[in-house]
């Protein structure tokens, strides 16, 4: 599958450039007829400098050169260019000070255009947010030390999610190119060794041949399922110096054919779901396209199946018929696909340990388990994401999203004329529970409706109030931390109405993630939405001022329960295990005593804000002129006391 | 920087599983008819039960709904003295008393039902 790409255009750009460029060492001209033949090298034309100190009776004095109007790192860009990647999100660092300087000059800031953070953990976590909307990555720049040592639980959070991040370190690989302290601090000899772990692949280049190669090819892995980060070393020599090299080209980007699952194991699933009185269709991070989702609703009401969405991804909507109406422990036959801990999601605790360490399956005796996972494709061994072994009756390690259509169509080859009749029958009876859960949803939200502090559930109606008439896109996780409201209140139907969460847990992702989501819904005109934690935005505040000086429009309703909540009750737990009582829980894991008046932050950093808002009947109003900022071009940030979920 | 969501996850991911073993509810019926309602809303905010539960018992997706029309007391206590397994985490007497509980109890009862029909969620 070839990607359609400006490749010609930019490989123009790049030798009319080499032509005009004045780089001292060599003659443009030979590797500019290299490239349009799309030959490797023409490079033997020009003496060595050894040969010409053989003829000459000695090397050339050193010749001081104070300009250099062809750096590589022009080169680099052509590369970048070539891969389609949009943005590139960084912190800026003096060991990629010229390949910065290539971006915003020679590469005229377009396509990539450099977004300016103040934090690399806000940098990839944007690169995350974005990808999960548009579907590809856009380019993170830092230091190959310092600047990934930051990055580096964003970095795990993308991997744990699957999601493609392009990550380009700055390093000084040659210690005679180190000018002091700083550079020899800033260096390192494996950069991306601290992230190998979770990434999928990395390289450090010690060529520009070597670079583009390696960029085309890191581009291309990251985009294979299952979808991964991948990382790429830009050493600064070869940023800085003249080109030098002969010969240069890009190599065509071919994107992977995402894998499908082996045909005879799609039969016999197939088989084994026709067959079941009660399947169960789990989705976890299913949908990589908006095709997902047709899919998925094709095979569910092929089968009148019901769907558990995990809300990993936007998979199914939320007001189909066959959304819920089952658990895992009615189930005669369970299909997961792409579905995280689905070990978890089969067993439960039981009572010899209240810690949890001790479980057993709540499967129904004889339950069939089925997998397709792309994840299966691409184990690592040190960190835990892949969980426990899922006992599955049926693996198919493939891309879950790609194997689809080859199952409906063996569903639909087994489908007897009786067998769909009573498959009808189920879907009635599946429609009728799913909307006893909606309606028993609505009123479990009434609950609390006049509380103060205001209630996570009216939060989400009030919001919901002045969203349903838009194109609007939540980009932030609303599981566990406001209950799920909005996912049981509103209607989601479109790819981008939802991205699902962080991945790894790694809290600080929800504020960046949420500002690079509304950069990739900008050029759509989304109505782009983000409930914001209280204690998530903490950790790097410094991206309102991003999304106020790009002119991000986001809407940030806060969550604000003034605490990191789930640790408040995790230290409860123990608390009352070891029998001293709960009441200094709080210790430690609240935000108070100061309370943070988050609508002034908000302000400092140039974007709208307003609040804290206690009374539920002034949330309406506040959101309205929000609305309004938003709908100008810019962020706004309504501070909301909330109940703690 | 644990953020490890065990209980909630639980809670979350299945829903039917974490809470058939909460008793059940209240006739709507019943009346308290001991306790302090006034210090056992003094005391679901010291002892931390609104983190779970709510302010107001709504419930949510870290605790089960306690109002309005709480458990009988009796069951309240069971309950609260032997979580389901996964669970809350136990209150022994050490920690709240009977009488504790029972005024905690009293302050759920004056919960008041919902409005019905809110505009915001119509279907």
């Amino acid at each position: 599958m070839a990607k359609s790409k400006p490749t010609a255009v930019d490989r123009r750009n790049f030798l009319k450039g080499a032509a005009a460029g004045a780089a001292a060492l060599v003659a443009p001209s030979p590797a500019a007829q290299a490239q349009q033949s799309g030959s490797r090298s023409a490079s033997a034309v020009v003496p060595s400098n050894a040969a010409l100190a053989a003829d000459t009776g000695g090397p050339p004095a050193p010749v001081e050169m104070l300009t250099n109007e062809r750096p590589g790192s022009d080169f680099m860009v052509d590369v970048i260019k070539s891969l389609g990647i949009e943005y590139c999100c960084a912190n800026p660092g003096s060991s990629f000070r010229a390949l910065h300087e290539s971006i915003i000059n020679y590469g005229g800031n377009k396509g990539p255009e450099l977004i300016t953070c103040c934090h690399e953990e806000s940098s990839v976590a944007m690169a995350h947010g974005f990808a999960k909307i548009d579907g590809k990555p856009i380019m993170v720049m830092a230091h190959g030390t310092v600047g990934l040592q930051h990055a580096s639980m964003a970095s795990y959070n993308a991997y744990c999610d699957r999601v493609p991040l392009y990550i380009v370190l700055g390093n000084i690989l040659d210690v005679t190119y180190r000018r002091g302290n700083v550079e020899w601090v800033h260096s390192v000899q494996d950069a991306a060794s601290m992230v190998r772990d979770y990434t999928k692949w990395d390289d450090s280049p010690v060529s520009l041949a070597h670079f583009a190669e390696s960029a085309v090819r890191a581009y291309q892995i990251a985009m294979t399922p299952p979808l991964e980060p991948v990382v790429l070393v830009a050493d600064a020599k070869l940023q800085e110096e003249p080109i030098t090299e002969f010969g240069l080209r890009i190599p065509k980007l071919t994107l992977a054919a995402p894998p499908q699952g082996d045909s005879g194991a799609v039969t016999e699933a197939a088989k084994l779901l026709v067959a079941a009185e009660n399947p169960l269709i789990v989705a976890g991070r299913l949908a990589r396209t908006p095709n997902g989702i047709k899919l998925l609703v094709e095979l569910a009401e092929t089968l009148r199946a019901p769907v558990y969405d995990q809300r990993l991804r936007m998979n199914f909507p939320s007001r189909h018929p066959l959304n819920g109406g089952n658990t895992v422990k009615d189930a005669d036959v369970v299909l997961g696909l792409e579905v995280q801990d689905f070990w978890g999601l089969t067993h439960q605790q039981t009572p010899l340990n209240r810690l949890g360490m001790q479980s057993k399956s709540i499967l129904k005796p004889g339950a069939k388990l089925i997998s397709v996972s792309s994840v299966d494709l691409n184990h690592k061994s040190n960190y835990q994401d892949f969980g426990r072994y899922d006992e599955a009756d049926l693996n198919i390690p493939a891309d879950a999203e790609a194997t689809l259509p080859a199952l409906i169509e063996a569903v639909k080859r087994l489908l007897t004329a009786d067998r769909k009749r009573a498959l009808a029958e189920r879907g009635v009876k599946l429609a009728a529970a799913s909307q006893r859960v909606r309606d028993r949803d609505r009123q479990d939200a009434a609950l609390g409706w006049d509380a103060t502090p205001i209630s996570t559930a009216r939060m989400s109606a009030e919001l919901w109030g002045q969203l349903k008439n838009e194109d609007w896109s939540l980009v932030s996780t609303v599981g566990n931390f406001v209950s799920g409201w909005p996912l049981r209140l509103w209607d989601f139907n479109q790819s981008y109405h939802y991205i699902g969460g962080h991945g790894g847990a790694g809290i600080g992702y929800g504020a960046p993630a949420a500002v690079g989501a509304a950069l990739a819904n900008k050029k759509h005109g989304r109505l782009t939405v983000n409930i914001q934690c209280d204690g998530d935005l903490n950790y790097a505040p410094s991206v309102l001022w991003t999304a106020a000086h790009h002119r991000i429009p986001l809407l940030s309703i806060m969550h604000n329960n003034r605490g990191y909540h789930q640790e408040v009750m995790q230290v409860q737990l123990m608390a009352n295990r070891a029998n001293r009582g709960i009441d200094r829980a709080h210790i430690g894991t609240t935000i108070a005593d100061p309370n943070i008046d988050y609508a002034k932050m908000a302000q400092a950093y140039g974007v709208h804000g307003e609040g804290p808002i206690t009374d539920p009947a002034d949330l309406g109003p506040a959101l309205q002129r929000a609305i309004a900022v938003v709908k100008r071009g810019e962020p706004a940030l309504i501070d909301v006391v909330t109940q703690p979920r | 920087m644990n953020k490890f969501p065990l209980l909630a996850l639980a809670v979350l991911l299945l829903p039917a599983i974490a809470t058939p073993q909460a008793p059940k509810a209240a006739a709507k019926s019943a009346k308290p008819a001991v306790g302090n309602a006034e210090n056992g809303k003094r005391l679901f905010v010291k002892n931390g039960c609104y983190q779970c539960h709510g302010f107001v018992g709504q419930g949510g997706s870290a605790g089960a709904r306690l109002a309005p029309r709480p458990f009988p007391l009796e069951a309240l206590i069971a309950y609260v003295r032997h979580p389901a397994p996964g669970g809350m985490p136990p209150y022994t007497p050490k920690v709240m008393s009977d009488a504790e509980l029972t005024d905690v109890w009293a302050y759920l009862m004056t919960i008041p039902e919902p409005a019905k029909n809110l505009p915001l969620l119509n279907p």
